[in-house]
């Protein structure tokens, strides 16, 4: 197995300020927007946008959940692996509100086909967009690109690409592992 | 995520303690479902499950049906009453002739014990015992094991009192061995003639006397009286069955703890339990419901995911 570090902390700190910027940009103060991580990954980007916009830009009441997709896969029943669902935190409704789900990293975009199922559970939003740390272009298996990406990775389909964050591994640091 | 151990949920009996841990924490997941606006998942949207019904039963029929339709499971009815089974079919013959028709599981009520046992071993689909004969009735056991984690935090180290006709529950049956699989103290109490000769070898503490029963415990689970199971008196009358088995606030209030009282339904009210406790703030009853589907949802959703395509 071998590992190169796609982006390092410096690197992944500067890309989160500049898509906080690009989502000021577009949801201004946020009052009919709402963040929402895919579980289970996708959560670790959303709580350090989420901090970041509050902390760092001074965004108030901005609202924040979990998103658990597991339900609403389409590979129930079709390998070896069984999932495990996660939490699923939205305490508020959707109805008419601008989401925007963040991800780690778009590869399939099977993931957010099922979370764009997923979502309907809690209302009809007006609009929905996409935010991921990276995206891996040209390995969709679904007509879904991301509104905001941090960094865009050729990477073969053998390759994998895992994202570290401080909070759960100890090191914000992209790796592209290659079996 | 682990997966079960066993196929089928046949009972109580054949589970680990990891898969009722594994059962409960999927439990969860689908109660914040079921508190959507939306209530439903497409999960199980492929599976077909039919439900059979050799025994009536309302609560557990529509929850079953409930928790199968909110996992997008296609669902086939079938009672006994209404069927070839009058006609002198046997079981396996309706069973294989329904699964004929495609379907991938199949929840169960039979007056005879072991029935699921006995299907599971000669057709091909995976058994939910929705209640066999006096033997187990282990989603009851499951959602009751649920309820009680959910009030007090943890089934481990709790004393639990199954008060009433523990002779013709399979509800007593199930809920023995799933607390006891939990690490809980068990108890049950009710007239000798309806407690079984051996229960103590399960390893269950046995009392008669209710006012101790409850006195010592931190959740009552009151049974019902099951007068269709009884071919002969087992009390003189049921006056005198209240008189000494039944629970009324004024027995609850003159304890020095406040004890959860649950009750798996349907309620004789002001037999085994009087309606103020039935509807009061320490009865459990309807969350019992509530909770029924959750975890009738978790074991079709475990179960399913060893169906392999």
């Amino acid at each position: 197995m071998s590992q190169k570090v796609l982006l390092n902390a410096t690197a992944v700190n500067i890309i989160l300020h500049r898509l906080a910027c690009q989502l000021i940009e577009n949801h201004n103060d946020f009052s009919n927007t709402v963040l929402i991580g895919i579980q289970p990954r996708g959560k670790y980007l959303a709580n350090r946008l989420a901090n970041m916009l509050t902390t760092e830009y001074k965004i108030k009441n901005l609202q924040l959940g979990h998103l658990d997709i597991t339900f609403y896969r389409d590979d129930f029943r079709r390998g070896d692996k069984i999932h495990e669902a996660n939490t699923t935190e939205i305490n508020f409704v959707v109805e008419d509100k601008k989401v925007v789900f963040i991800d780690d990293v778009l590869y399939t975009g099977r993931s957010i086909r099922a979370a764009l199922t997923a979502i309907q559970s809690f209302g009809r939003p007006n609009e929905i967009e996409l935010l991921t740390l990276i995206d891996r272009r040209f390995s969709r298996h679904l007509p879904i690109q991301p509104n905001y990406r941090g960094r865009q990775v050729d990477a073969i389909n053998e390759e994998k690409v895992k994202v570290n964050w401080k909070e759960n591994e100890g090191e914000d640091t992209v790796y592209l592992i290659n079996d | 995520m682990s997966e079960l151990s066993v196929n089928h949920l046949l009972g109580i009996k054949y589970l680990q303690e990891k898969d009722i841990q594994l059962i409960f924490e999927t439990a969860d997941h689908f109660k914040e479902v079921i508190n959507r606006p939306i209530k439903k998942v497409p999960s199980l949207r492929d599976i077909t499950i039919a439900n059979l019904f050799f025994e009536n039963s309302t609560r557990t029929k529509l929850s079953f049906e409930l928790a199968e339709k909110r996992l997008s499971a296609d669902v086939i009815n079938f009672s006994a009453g209404q069927s070839s089974v009058k006609k002198g079919e046997t079981l396996i013959d309706t069973v294989n002739n329904i699964l004929s028709m495609k379907v991938d599981m199949v929840v169960m009520r039979h007056p005879n014990p072991g029935a699921g046992v006995f299907l599971s071993k000669h057709v091909k689909a995976n058994i939910i015992n929705a209640g066999d004969g006096a033997h187990e009735h282990p989603t009851q056991a499951l959602l009751d094991s649920y309820s009680i984690r959910e009030r007090l935090g943890d089934v481990a180290g709790k004393n639990v009192v199954i008060v009433g006709d523990i002779l013709h529950s399979r509800v007593a049956l199930s809920n023995i061995f799933a607390l006891k699989l939990q690490g809980a103290n068990v108890m049950v109490c009710g007239p000798k003639t309806l407690l079984p000769k051996y229960i103590d070898k399960l390893g269950v503490k046995v009392e008669t006397n209710l006012r101790k029963a409850l006195q010592w415990c931190d959740v009552a689970n009151m049974l019902r009286v099951q007068n269709e199971r009884m071919d002969i008196s087992y009390f003189p009358s049921t006056r005198e069955y209240t008189q000494q088995f039944g629970v009324n606030k004024e027995l609850l209030d003159s304890l020095d703890k406040e004890i959860t009282i649950m009750h798996p339904g349907p309620i004789n009210r002001g037999v085994e339990i009087t309606s103020d406790v039935a509807d009061s703030k320490q009865a459990i009853i309807l969350d019992q419901v509530q909770n029924g589907v959750a975890v009738r949802m978790a074991v079709i959703y475990l179960l399913a995911s060893k169906i392999k395509q």
